[in-house]
């Protein structure tokens, strides 16, 4: 499951045959009343050491279940039914309780959608970065304190010293985002895992934390999960992208080629309702239709109510991930078409 | 905060004022003080001096007047029933036994109701759950008299590990401050699994899973912390309901001497200045509490502003 | 972000289409009427539910038809029949449950007794509820100056000494059915209040109230039509959970001689008076109207926590998929199911 378009300069040979991490058919259910959500449906991809993966999907496409699953963050109703994720050859999934006790927060560190909710509110900042501090890298309470005005400091905090002594409240949206992204890197974790980490924030505050994620990543050479629904988000910081539709990983490419020549007609589609500088776009075009029901997805191809391209084929039968010479991989019957009209 | 405190004592005069004027006005217009403070032998023309002495047959604002100049200087009145004493020395002659009624009893609920909250809360729907909140259900369910009979009948009668009554205070206080206890522990156990299953569904619990933290410091430090946020104020009201309900019934149980016990005589004999000192002392203390649990709640959650 | 994006938004839709039908007809009773249905096959798979809703029902049943069905008036006792033992410990038919020291029937007592508490129950409930929902719409629906003043009265009453001014009032006008449920109403609506008032102001804000007042809808109709149907779900909970409170009050003030008196009969009476006459002799007499108390009292208390759990729709999706995912179990290794 090499990478072809993993940009060499940060891959390491010796680590080609052990990539980092592995999402091996991968399955996730939610037992709801209503019947049994596939939320996530058999994805597989890997990711090498020194890379950004940028996962893309719209809501209910399963790639926040599928990133909470590497930290075995996977709650009631929703359980993982089938297949593995592995960390450096170590499940993360069967009998993982002691692997994940050392990997979580230290070796894999992951920031979430709303920073409004993720601090808790009766502690200050500092007791919640220094409490990582003091569970895996045995910091007395005050060397974690110092290393956690610093880590504020990193991420562009000012006047970190004081900010060490306020509550989450005292704190805008933006900041408690930072805090939470230096809470995650304070123990200088190989993999860090961003779920839609602007979503909650406002336009320009976004931008801001994109360029901290990325100058973090190029001054810390940190591997990095990015989970989001803008294509746009991916373009400027990923190598690689994986685009997700209802469960189902349905295209893996690298950030070039998906954006100069999308393969499958919804990372097409995707791209078209997306807005970009670099090519003149008479109009945003949006997806007609909605995704199927999760509870019984139809038996064909997930996209084909809404695919242009469908032809018979496509309603009866799921087409397979497929790898195609240049290194990519498409799961559809008409892959590449889009380009040919 | 100094402000805040003054100014809740203000609020807490205002309810002082409403109580007094409440008990003041139904003792006198509907009942007679007179009626029990001679022999039943006595003579109308007797009843009728000694009203005169008490100043009974004035108007009630001019009653209320002199009331209130008295309560100025803490004279509440002779005690009809304890005769000659002062009421509101009877009333701190009884008050320490409740006191000590109240605390230990609320200790027991403290430490029975958070391990069997935070343990029900665990897996909710699950087994031990389950069993736990039946447990929960039944505690509080069944009525606080009741359950004394229940310990008195096991415990010292059959069982004849104490005896029933006042006594040396270490062996006697046991059985009624279990009987104040188990029904508190109930109602507070599903006040803290309810906050703990809240808790447990946070963000904030996810992203301290996600870094990496134990089950014990995210169960015993994040979560309880925020759950112990709605249990404070609870506990708060459990304590003064205690004093001022559950005491009179449990103390009348155990025939405990407290200002609970005192208070049902009290109103047995229509002792009108005992049942006015008990009446205010009482709500004295209640204000007191009300306050105490704003600042708790205040030191719980630094979000809270008192203002 | 416990659940999978697409699922809850969709669901989120269908309520707002839901409100939005009740904003244009104004009457979500057709609504009520099926999700009751619902509600009811919900309470069967519920086994404690059930028992208790089936408990309920018989003694309300038993004590509406006390004057029909009890042996013997719970008030004519003779002395030489007293203490008489309960069929299964050897009595006779006459005296299902046994006598007392007065010779009076115990069956008979227990009846009347449920009479007496379940009417002061319902009474109370009706009275204090009537009224504090009423002074909560009025609070929260005018706001300002009236909302100040009356939730300032709230906060005061709330803060006395509830118990001892009942005991009080009771003691001077005398301890009657009547009586008792009017003071314990005067004691009980500031719950229902301050609950009304929350909801009130919480729906108050909703797009469906706005776009009603918006079309010129009268305030009494904004109240009553719109305003009203979301508090079912809240009030009948807390109503409920009063009920067995009021009980217990009731049984309570009755114990301690200043409440329902002789020859009116009540369970907390007759335990107080078992206890001062047999607590070390015919103790069943303390047992069995205890364990009726008891036994009422939880029952309601399980009907409400079944409705409780009933009425949140997050808590229901958990329970079902606790139990549904049993069957898979194993599957899901690492620490995610140990919360």
């Amino acid at each position: 499951m090499n990478s072809v378009n993993a940009a060499p300069s940060l891959a390491n040979p010796a680590e080609k045959e052990a990539p980092l991490l592995e999402v091996d058919h991968l399955e996730v259910q939610f037992f709801t009343r209503r019947g049994t959500v596939q939320a996530v449906r058999q994805v597989s991809f890997s990711i090498e050491r020194g890379e950004t993966l940028g996962v893309v999907g719209e809501s209910g496409s399963g790639k926040s279940v599928m990133a909470q699953t590497l930290l075995g963050l996977t709650e009631l109703p929703g359980r993982i039914t089938g297949g593995d994720v592995r960390w450096k050859g170590e499940s993360l999934v069967h009998d993982a309780s002691a692997t994940l006790a050392r990997v979580r927060g230290n070796e894999i560190a992951m920031i979430f959608q709303d920073p409004m909710t993720s601090l808790n509110p009766v502690f200050t900042i500092g007791t919640q970065i220094s409490e990582v501090l003091r569970r895996h890298l045995g910091h007395t309470r005050k060397q974690a304190l110092v290393r956690a005005a610093e880590l504020l400091d990193l991420v562009g905090i000012a006047n970190a010293a004081a900010r060490v002594k306020q509550y989450p409240h005292e704190l805008s949206g933006g900041m408690r985002q930072r805090v939470l992204i230096a809470m995650a890197l304070a123990c200088e974790p190989e993999l860090l895992v961003a779920d839609e980490p602007t979503t909650a924030l406002d336009v320009t505050i976004q931008a801001q934390i994109l360029d901290l994620i990325g100058d973090l990543q190029r001054e810390l050479s940190l591997t990095v999960l990015l989970i989001t629904h803008d294509l746009g988000v991916v373009a400027g910081l990923c190598n690689r992208v994986a685009v997700m539709y209802s469960g189902k990983l349905v295209e893996l490419a690298s950030a070039d080629d998906l954006y100069a020549n999308p393969a499958h007609p919804y990372s097409a589609g995707l791209l078209r309702s997306t807005p970009r500088l670099d090519v003149v776009m008479p109009r945003l075009v949006s997806i007609e239709g909605t995704p199927p029901d999760m509870i019984s997805p139809p038996p064909g191809c997930p996209f084909a109510a809404r695919c242009d391209l469908a032809v018979t084929e496509c309603l009866e039968e799921m087409p397979g991930l497929h790898t195609y010479p240049d290194g990519r991989k498409v799961a559809c019957w008409r892959a590449f078409e889009v380009g040919r009209g | 905060m100094g402000r805040y405190i003054a100014r809740r004592l203000v609020q807490g005069l205002v309810v002082i004022l409403g109580v007094s004027i409440f008990v003041f006005v139904i003792t006198r217009v509907v009942g007679d003080p007179v009626k029990f403070m001679l022999p039943l032998s006595a003579s109308a023309e007797e009843r009728d001096a000694r009203r005169e002495v008490l100043g009974l047959n004035d108007s009630i604002p001019i009653q209320f007047g002199r009331f209130a100049g008295d309560l100025a200087h803490l004279d509440l009145g002779e005690s009809t029933y304890v005769r000659g004493e002062p009421a509101l020395d009877v009333v701190f002659d009884y008050l320490p036994r409740t006191i000590q009624l109240v605390a230990l009893g609320m200790l027991l609920a403290v430490v029975g109701s958070i391990p069997l909250g935070v343990l029900a809360s665990r897996k909710p729907g699950g087994l031990v759950d389950r069993v736990l909140t039946t447990l929960s259900l039944i505690g509080l369910s069944m009525p606080q008299f009741f359950l004394g009979y229940i310990l008195l009948i096991a415990f010292t009668v059959k069982l004849q590990w104490f005896e029933s009554g006042p006594g040396p205070w270490r062996t006697h206080l046991v059985l009624p401050a279990l009987c104040m206890a188990l029904p508190a522990i109930g109602r507070l156990a599903i006040v803290v699994r309810s906050a703990m299953i809240d808790e447990l569904n946070t963000q904030y619990v996810k992203v301290a899973r996600a870094k990496g933290l134990s089950q014990r410091r995210i169960l015993g430090v994040h979560a309880l912390r925020n759950a112990g946020i709605p249990y404070v104020t609870l506990l708060g009201w459990e304590m003064i309901r205690a004093l001022a309900g559950y005491s009179v019934v449990v103390e009348s149980v155990f025939n405990w001497p407290g200002l609970g016990f005192m208070a049902k005589t009290a109103i047995q004999h229509q002792d009108f200045y005992l049942i006015q000192a008990i009446v205010l002392v009482v709500a004295v203390i209640v204000v007191l509490l009300n306050i105490s649990i704003d600042i708790a709640y205040k030191a719980l959650d630094p979000r809270v502003k008192l203002s | 972000m416990t659940a999978p994006d697409g699922y809850t938004a969709q669901h989120a839709d269908e309520d707002e289409a839901l409100h939005q039908e009740e904003a244009l007809q104004g009457r979500p009773y057709e609504l009520a009427v099926v999700q009751h249905g619902g509600l009811f096959r919900d309470l069967i798979s519920d086994k404690l539910g059930i028992a208790s809703f089936i408990f309920l029902v018989t003694l309300i049943a038993a004590a509406a038809l006390a004057p029909w069905i009890a042996p013997e008036s719970p008030t004519q006792g003779n002395l030489s029949n007293a203490f008489a033992s309960p069929v299964w410990h050897g009595g006779t038919w006459r005296n299902p449950v046994g006598t007392d020291w007065q010779g009076y029937d115990l069956l008979s007592r227990l009846l009347y007794g449920a009479r007496t508490s379940l009417i002061i129950g319902v009474l109370v409930v009706v009275l204090a509820g009537t009224f504090g929902v009423l002074i909560g719409l009025l609070a929260g629906y005018k706001g300002g100056r009236a909302d100040r003043w009356l939730m300032g009265w709230v906060d005061v009453q709330i803060s006395f000494p509830g118990l001892l001014l009942a005991m009080l009032l009771i003691a001077l006008v005398g301890g009657s059915v009547l009586s008792v449920t009017i003071i314990l109403a005067i004691n009980g609506w500031m719950v229902y209040a301050r609950m009304t008032r929350g909801v009130v102001l919480s729906v108050r804000e909703r797009p469906f109230v706005e776009a009603a007042e918006m079309m010129g809808c009268r305030p009494r109709r904004v109240v009553f039509h719109h305003i009203l149907p979301n508090l079912s779900t809240p009030l009948v909970t807390l109503a409920v959970l009063e009920f067995a409170r009021i009980i217990l009050a009731e049984a309570a003030l009755s114990f301690l001689g200043l409440g329902i008196q002789y020859p009116t009969v009540s369970w907390g009476l007759d335990i107080a008076r078992a206890g001062d006459h047999e607590l070390f002799g015919n103790q069943w007499l303390i047992i069995y109207p205890g364990l009726l108390l008891s036994l009422t009292v939880l029952s309601v208390n399980l009907l409400s926590s079944w409705l409780r759990v009933a009425a949140d729709p997050q808590e229901r999706e958990k329970r079902f998929a606790s139990r549904a995912s049993g069957t898979v179990s194993g599957a899901a290794g690492g620490g995610g199911a140990g919360l």
